[in-house]
């Protein structure tokens, strides 16, 4: 067994019992760092398909911001454990149906899985050998030209997740007072303080 | 593919010394350490004083709109990277294309430094 069959194996059996683990985990801070070993451990796979950018960005974004927005999410939730595993029980009958669906739905999709004939050609035309052209260049080379509205489409998709956040969670509490820097940078120290002469005896 | 494979043989060795170094340091705790617990020793504490409060409250939704934020961002250097790789290859067009693309972007950003989604407060 070469050095990448053994890595490819290590890699997909922890994607496998991680994602299980996320699963199956009484705690949803832990089932958040299960899936961040899931996300890890799918990079070291896109790496073994030579999608280098691929695995990086898996890490960057998925591991490095994603993660961290679940365990956010997971936090401000304020879980009481026991009442969790209280409701639990409930819901066991209607989401076992939901999975026996989901299985057969999934049994049937695989079952008439079927290649277009120039599926494969297809494939193998737009990307070009790992060996001739690294493959953040070859998307480089795609996604700025050939895509250009996807990519845009995906540049307002952004701005739209920026103002919505704003806009959905940003509220501002007026008895909080702010600092100015430039009001407190252009404050005249003669303005601010006033002597007054006071005579002897007679007070203000 | 190969060679790209071997290249990144470095890190799959870091990987496995890590993964080894966190067994065998967990295990030697396990081993090695003296554990005498007493209900004391092994109750949460908050300098000297009982705790006031479960470490399991509500987060401020502000955390949350700076992570969203710090995403948004990350996807936009995301897209970035292939662009500065493949500079060098890219027409007028791709090149405008991102231009136009950070400029939407930095209406956003703009929209947030006024709003003072970027100020805590």
């Amino acid at each position: 067994m070469t050095v990448a069959a053994f890595a490819f194996y290590v890699f997909a059996i922890t994607v496998v019992t991680s994602g299980l683990f996320v699963v199956v985990s009484k705690n949803p801070v832990h089932s958040v760092l299960w899936l961040i070993l899931s996300f890890l451990s799918s990079a070291g796979l896109f790496v073994l398909l030579g999608a280098e950018f691929v695995a990086m960005l898996l890490v960057i974004v998925y591991v490095g911001a994603v993660a961290v927005l679940f365990l956010f999410v997971v936090m401000m939730l304020d879980v009481d454990f026991a009442e969790l595993k209280g409701e639990m029980a409930k819901y066991v009958p209607i989401a076992g149906l939901i999975g026996v669906v989901l299985l057969m739905q999934l049994t049937m999709v695989l079952g008439v899985w079927e290649f277009a004939d120039g599926a494969t050609d297809l494939r193998a035309a737009v990307a070009p050998a790992i060996e001739d052209v690294q493959n953040t260049r070859a998307l480089g080379n795609l996604i700025y030209d050939d895509y250009i509205y996807l990519f845009q489409a995906s540049g307002l998709i952004l701005l739209v997740a920026m103002i919505g956040a704003i806009v959905l969670t940003l509220r501002h509490r007026p008895d909080v007072k702010r600092q100015n820097v430039v009001a407190q940078m252009h404050r005249d120290p003669a303005k601010a303080m006033e002597i007054i002469d006071v005579k002897p005896g007679q007070g203000l | 593919m190969e060679d790209l494979l071997r290249e990144y043989l470095p890190i799959l060795i870091f990987l496995g010394i890590a993964v080894a170094l966190g067994i065998v340091l967990i295990l030697a705790a396990v081993v090695l350490a003296v554990r005498n617990p007493d209900p004391e020793k092994v109750s949460a504490y908050e300098c000297g004083f009982n705790a006031f409060d479960d470490a399991r409250m509500k987060f401020d939704s502000r955390f949350y709109l700076v992570a969203i934020l710090f995403i948004i961002f990350d996807l936009e250097i995301a897209f970035l990277f292939p662009w500065a790789v493949a500079f060098g290859d890219l027409n007028l067009v791709g090149f405008w294309s991102m231009m136009v693309f950070l400029a939407v972007l930095t209406i956003g950003f703009a929209y947030e430094w006024k709003k003072g989604a970027l100020e805590w407060e």
